[in-house]
């Protein structure tokens, strides 16, 4: 028995050395390599990485110290990259008030501040929109604007609504995905592996929320505003070509925090806890207050309420 | 075996037997090549940030490069019909140079995604397990990559058997495996188009992309742009080789064309009107499409030229004295051409995409690099159609004949000789 899987391990392994022997020219020649003090060794590790869900714990950590030393590297500053697990007996849900956000955006740019998105090019995982309560094409998002002066807000005569990943419970991007770069962990939140996806967008076009963004090009962000708390799935810092999106802050919320973003709402519209919980304050929001989902007609079963209180902001 | 596999090698000496005209074509080729992979070295330095493509319409020009030109591999089917089905010997005369062009098109579809991936050296990760992680069934894409590869393997199989039994002097069999393989080629024509198009039905946060009738669309308007291009192609052909195509089978193509723009302009008819005249908030993209929203109008002018075009087109091509006249029936199979290239490229996958799924108007138009990648890759299907072509011509004609061993060296002789002396 035991032979027969350690023969499988060997075909497998011949397989792959095929595949590297017959790609090793073509990535040599074919990829350019920015960081010229890394190894040809890790450069070829890095090149033909498993996709995360197929490594052993060894592996991972394998691969966490690679990818730290090459952020290490490439910042000058030491980058804790953690592969903790989602913890059992928790399901991680979102809760907004839409009668208390003021449209400040100090979430948008607190989670800017977490999770090390590339400022040039900007990349925002929260889009706040702001309506017009009296448009009579109230309320569709073609009449939404997103560039608004937050400086200003909140203006008298209109609301505000943040959009980021709404954490599916039956997500289309996860389905469209054709090398399942992308997937729902058990605490419900979906998660990319950055060194699998193969940057075909696929998830973008189906993703109903405009939740995921593209590293269009390089990203870049200062080393001194790099948050050096990461997670492989989550705010590590990316690279060129691929796509990212809001993890609840899965570095945080893995750890029992509050997301960046729950912590920054400087009026508490935010609200972030475990869904199979019956006490905590999500579900006594979904028990007591107006809530709805966003394009629930499509079946993608958010994990993130929007809810009102009385009459709204004035 | 090792004769036939010889015999292979020694025919494709004839794509170095031409002219000058043909040398200066393939350098005009070449500088065209030349001028897009400098482009796209461009964007592999840069990143694809060197599009125009962003957040909002994350898919454009190179995806739809390859929408059309799914349609023009699918549309062998026309001939494959007529020429194995009815055995219709005029176009089963000429149903090689189709099958050739599908070979073609689907090579350029590869490399139209390879050009829009963000991480291009990944693309193994899409191979199923052990190499890669392909989501199959699941994802569309996965579809898509297996009945595109299952379509080009099948293409080449066909292509170069029947080729290798001419050359010997021999004729296959329909009632063989590869008698089999053809009559599959046809399934297997329309699934490449079906798939493609549920591929787009897949994404049902974007509304435009969801109505049925968009996969039997693809399918009617890949039946008038393949056919269309092929037979300007042919026609080219028999004027710059000595390739015989009969008028008879291009006149039949061409009534067939006309059926299938029948069904096009009757379905697109169909489509508009289910999604505009409800006027729900599902309307919004089509309605951007044909007439803009709040003064944002860059699509206006694609949607519009395309259905000029088709329309003209499918007047002169229905009339029976302007389809079998060459001035007019050119014209027509030219503004066929335009009008489906601009439907399901600009007109299908940009209005996917404005406004976004937020309702934002990012208003898409091509960069510089968008169009000299996309023309380098034109220029590489061109290069590989001239080549497979040449490859083909002898062969086809019956100039190229491998009878024996003894005649495969004469053969071989005679094809060095005339490359030499051609050069000379």
């Amino acid at each position: 028995m035991k032979k027969t899987k350690d023969e499988r391990r060997a075909l497998k392994v011949n397989r792959r050395t095929l595949l590297k022997g017959t790609l090793a020219a073509a990535a040599a020649t074919m990829l350019p390599l920015n960081r010229a003090d890394a190894s040809f060794s890790d450069f070829w590790e890095s090149f033909f990485q498993k996709h995360f869900r197929e490594m052993t714990e060894a592996e991972k950590e394998k691969v966490v110290a690679r990818l730290e030393k090459e952020y290490e590297e490439k910042y000058k500053i030491a980058i804790k990259v953690g592969i903790e697990p989602a913890m059992p007996g928790v399901l991680f849900g979102y809760g907004l008030d839409l009668s208390r956000c003021i449209g400040c955006r100090t979430c948008e740019y607190a989670c800017v501040a977490e999770n090390n998105q590339s400022i040039d090019p900007q990349i925002h995982w929260i889009q706040v929109l702001r309506f017009k309560k009296e448009d009579p094409k109230f309320p569709d998002f073609e009449h939404a604007e997103k560039y608004y002066n937050a400086a200003l807000a909140p203006q008298p005569g209109y609301f505000y609504m943040p959009i980021q990943c709404q954490q599916c419970e039956n997500p289309a991007c996860t389905r469209a995905c054709p090398t399942q770069a992308t997937w729902k962990e058990p605490d419900g939140i979906v998660t990319i592996d950055y060194n699998w996806c193969i940057g075909c967008r696929y998830c973008m076009a189906a993703c109903p929320y405009g939740a995921r963004h593209f590293n269009w090009g390089e990203p870049h962000r200062a080393p001194q505003d790099i948050n050096p708390n990461t997670h492989y799935l989550g705010n590590r810092p990316r690279y060129r070509g691929v796509v990212e999106k809001c993890t609840f802050c899965i570095q945080r919320s893995r750890k029992g925090k509050y997301t960046a973003c729950v912590e920054a709402c400087p009026v508490g519209a935010r609200k972030f806890g475990n869904l199979l919980d019956p006490n905590s304050e999500i579900r006594y929001m979904i028990a007591n207050k107006r809530v709805f989902r966003l394009k629930e007609d499509l079946n993608t079963s958010p994990k993130f309420f929007y809810f009102f209180d009385f009459g709204g902001t004035r | 075996m090792v004769q036939a596999t010889k015999n292979f090698f020694i025919a494709w000496l004839s794509i170095f037997k031409g002219g000058p005209k043909y040398y200066l074509w393939l350098a005009f080729l070449a500088c065209l090549m030349g001028v897009g992979v400098y482009a796209y070295i461009g964007q592999a330095e840069h990143g694809l940030i060197m599009t125009a493509m962003r957040d909002q319409v994350s898919w454009g020009f190179y995806i739809s490069n390859f929408t059309f030109l799914v349609g023009v591999a699918a549309a062998a089917v026309l001939l494959v019909i007529p020429a194995y089905v009815h055995n219709h010997q005029p176009i089963k005369k000429i149903v090689l140079f189709g099958e050739l062009m599908a070979i073609t098109a689907i090579i350029m579809c590869i490399l139209f995604i390879m050009t829009d991936l963000g991480q291009p050296l990944r693309v193994w990760h899409i191979l199923p397990p052990p190499i890669g992680m392909m989501h199959w069934p699941t994802s569309l894409l996965a579809w898509d990559v297996l009945v595109l590869n299952g379509y080009f393997i099948l293409n080449v199989i066909i292509a170069f058997y029947v080729m290798y039994k001419y050359a010997h002097g021999e004729h296959y069999e329909m009632k063989s495996v590869i008698g089999f393989l053809i009559y599959l080629s046809i399934p297997a024509a329309i699934s490449i188009h079906t798939v493609t198009a549920f591929l787009y039905n897949a994404a049902f946060s974007r509304p435009f992309w969801s109505a049925s009738i968009l996969a039997p669309r693809f399918i009617a308007s890949a039946l008038c742009s393949g056919p269309a291009l092929m037979l300007l192609v042919f026609q080219v052909l028999r004027k710059v080789t000595d390739v015989e195509i009969e008028d008879k089978a291009i006149f039949r193509v061409a009534t067939l064309i006309t059926y299938a723009m029948a069904v096009n302009l009757f379905f697109l008819l169909a489509e508009v009107f289910g999604s505009f005249y409800p006027g729900t908030a599902e309307s919004v993209n089509i309605h951007y499409l044909f007439f803009g929203i709040d003064g944002q109008t860059n699509l206006v002018k694609y949607i519009w030229t395309a259905v000029a075009c088709n329309v003209t087109a499918f007047v002169l091509i229905l009339n029976p004295k302007t389809r079998e006249k060459f001035a007019t029936l050119n014209f027509a199979l030219v503004l066929m051409i335009v009008g489906i290239y601009l439907e399901k490229g600009m007109g299908l996958v940009i209005p996917g995409f404005t406004p976004d799924v937020l309702g934002e108007i990012y208003q898409y138009t091509p960069t510089a690099t968008e169009l000299l990648v996309s023309l380098g890759v034109w220029a590489t299907g061109a290069m590989i159609y001239t080549f497979l072509v040449k490859f083909a011509i002898p062969i086809h004609t019956g100039k190229l004949r491998f009878a024996s061993g003894e005649h495969a060296v004469t053969a071989k002789r005679a094809v060095i000789d005339d490359v030499t002396s051609e050069k000379a």
